[in-house]
């Protein structure tokens, strides 16, 4: 850990993990879904669940979602700010199986109609993992820059989206791959070094066996 | 790469001639590869937040749970009217503690330090003493970094997570770090610093992680003046010249140690100690009630 997670983050509080993580989640969720959020369902599994009221979860959940940062001291009256921005939310007690004990299952749908469905736990400390989405296991921490790419479980792909980063002069750090089954759904998750150009994301939606492109620029706005 | 040891940090300190806190500075330029200007703006931004949050009290607000808030007003109220027994100066310190961990309780903006919920230790001591003694900020800073140095040993070694090891592991994190932080402010050598780091960490060692309804309130709040009282004291021990007997990274160890072999219902999960009191338990069921 470096000195700024020892001393850090500035965060609303009362909890590292049930407050600023869950803020996180909220945030990486608008990211993902590279659009405004209009309705949320969230689902809330464990320790979440039990104690995210007293923790303020539930606020942090949304004030993510609205695109607030951990340290925004808006987070209390995020459920005020979500009816002013349009974003329907509701939540529910659920029970996932080998789940993280601060675990969410969030049903999000953009204002363009794009939907995901995000299953994100909170690490302790701040720090988070995306788990699964839409039905598909990955593991990434949101901590660099990631490129989550759905496609068809077909040869090629693979090669297409790290030659393309190749010529961008992107470095990859840390790159997995996941299936439901052969040939079916795929899902890539390249976490890199320096941003992706935006024009190359876009270019890599149109190929033909790409069902979905997801960017998350740690530092950018949405 | 983050120091594995109190020790490495001294050696790394005397062969690069340099203090304590300075060793720690080059190892975050070194380890985020950043520019020390940039460091040290980050650290001075943290400060500030810890200013702005200790200024921000509202001893009007309560927590969600309506267990907690305005004991932070009380204790101002009482320092105040001159006649405490740990003086005008732990007076304050003990109410910037109990201020803070209520802020927190309460969603207001805080600095983790280590985390949420022992935030009110460091800022308990380096406030009043920033403003009763006068010194240049540029001073705090480099406390801090001391602080953090500290503080990232111990998360290496064992751990500054409740849930893992226990409130030693927070409270006594914290309190450890800012011991070795006053130290250093009232001119102790590195030696001094690091000895009166583990002296605080020894006095919470065993410290458990019971927190009522699972949430950061009781006894998170007082805890986090305790905490400040014992960093204090520790180090007024190490600027005597009393050295722990156990090395430093030894007591590190221990409360590793300690913490491992502690009951998972006394770690951060509401089930035992002070939760699992007869008390404790009817604050959790009416508040599931309230729900």
């Amino acid at each position: 850990m470096n000195i700024f997670e020892i001393l850090g983050p500035v965060m609303v509080g009362p909890s590292s993990s049930h407050t600023a993580g869950a803020v996180r989640i909220g945030l990486m969720t608008r990211r993902l879904l590279a659009e405004r959020p209009v309705k949320a369902v969230i689902g809330m599994h464990g320790s979440f669940a039990a104690t995210g009221l007293g923790h303020g979860t539930d606020r942090a959940l949304v004030a993510g979602l609205l695109g607030m940062q951990p340290e925004d001291m808006r987070i209390p009256e995020s459920f005020e700010y979500a009816r002013e921005a349009g974003l329907a939310f509701s939540f529910e007690t659920i029970q996932l199986r080998d789940a993280h004990p601060n675990s969410v299952v969030i049903e999000v749908v953009g204002e363009k109609g794009r939907d995901l469905t995000v299953q994100a736990s909170s690490l302790g400390g701040g720090r988070i993992m995306i788990n699964r989405l839409d039905d598909i296991d990955v593991n990434c921490t949101c901590e660099m820059p990631t490129l989550i790419v759905h496609n068809m479980d077909q040869p090629g792909h693979v090669a297409e989206v790290t030659s393309m980063l190749s010529h961008k002069s992107v470095n990859i750090a840390n790159m997995s791959l996941y299936r439901d089954k052969r040939g079916g759904r795929a899902v890539m998750v390249v976490e890199t070094d320096q941003p992706i150009p935006l024009e190359s994301i876009k270019w890599l939606e149109h190929l033909e066996g790409v069902l979905k492109v997801t960017y998350i620029n740690v530092e950018g706005e949405v | 790469m983050a120091f594995g040891s109190l020790k490495v940090i001294l050696e790394t300190a005397e062969q690069k001639k340099v203090p304590f806190w300075e060793a720690v500075l080059l190892d975050d330029m070194n380890e985020r590869n950043v520019k020390r200007e940039e460091s040290l703006k980050q650290m001075e931004r943290l400060w500030h937040a810890m200013l702005e949050a200790a200024a921000a009290y509202d001893g009007k607000l309560r927590s969600n749970s309506g267990l907690v808030g305005g004991d932070g007003q009380k204790m101002e109220e009482y320092v105040k009217r001159g006649d405490t027994l740990c003086g005008p100066f732990v007076g304050k310190v003990l109410t910037g503690a109990l201020q803070m961990g209520e802020s927190n309780a309460c969603m207001k903006r805080i600095v983790a330090a280590p985390t949420a919920g022992s935030c009110g230790v460091l800022p308990a001591v380096l406030v009043p003493y920033f403003q009763e003694r006068g010194i240049q900020e540029q001073r705090i800073l480099e406390a801090l970094y001391t602080a953090a140095g500290i503080g990232q040993v111990i998360a290496l070694r064992a751990s500054i997570s409740g849930a893992a090891g226990g409130c030693q592991a927070e409270i006594g994190s914290a309190s450890a770090m800012a011991a070795g932080a006053l130290v250093q402010l009232q001119g102790g050598d590195s030696e001094q610093i690091i000895h009166g780091a583990a002296i605080a960490l020894k006095n919470l060692l065993g410290l458990v992680c019971d927190p009522v309804a699972g949430l950061v309130e009781i006894p998170c709040v007082k805890r986090n003046a305790a905490g400040a009282v014992i960093a204090l004291s520790a180090a007024d021990l190490a600027l005597a010249g009393i050295r722990s007997r156990i090395s430093p990274d030894q007591v590190i160890d221990a409360m590793k140690e300690v913490g491992d072999r502690m009951d998972e219902s006394l770690r951060e999960t509401g089930r035992g100690g002070l939760a699992a009191t007869e008390d404790g338990r009817e604050f959790a069921a009416r508040l599931r009630q309230s729900v």
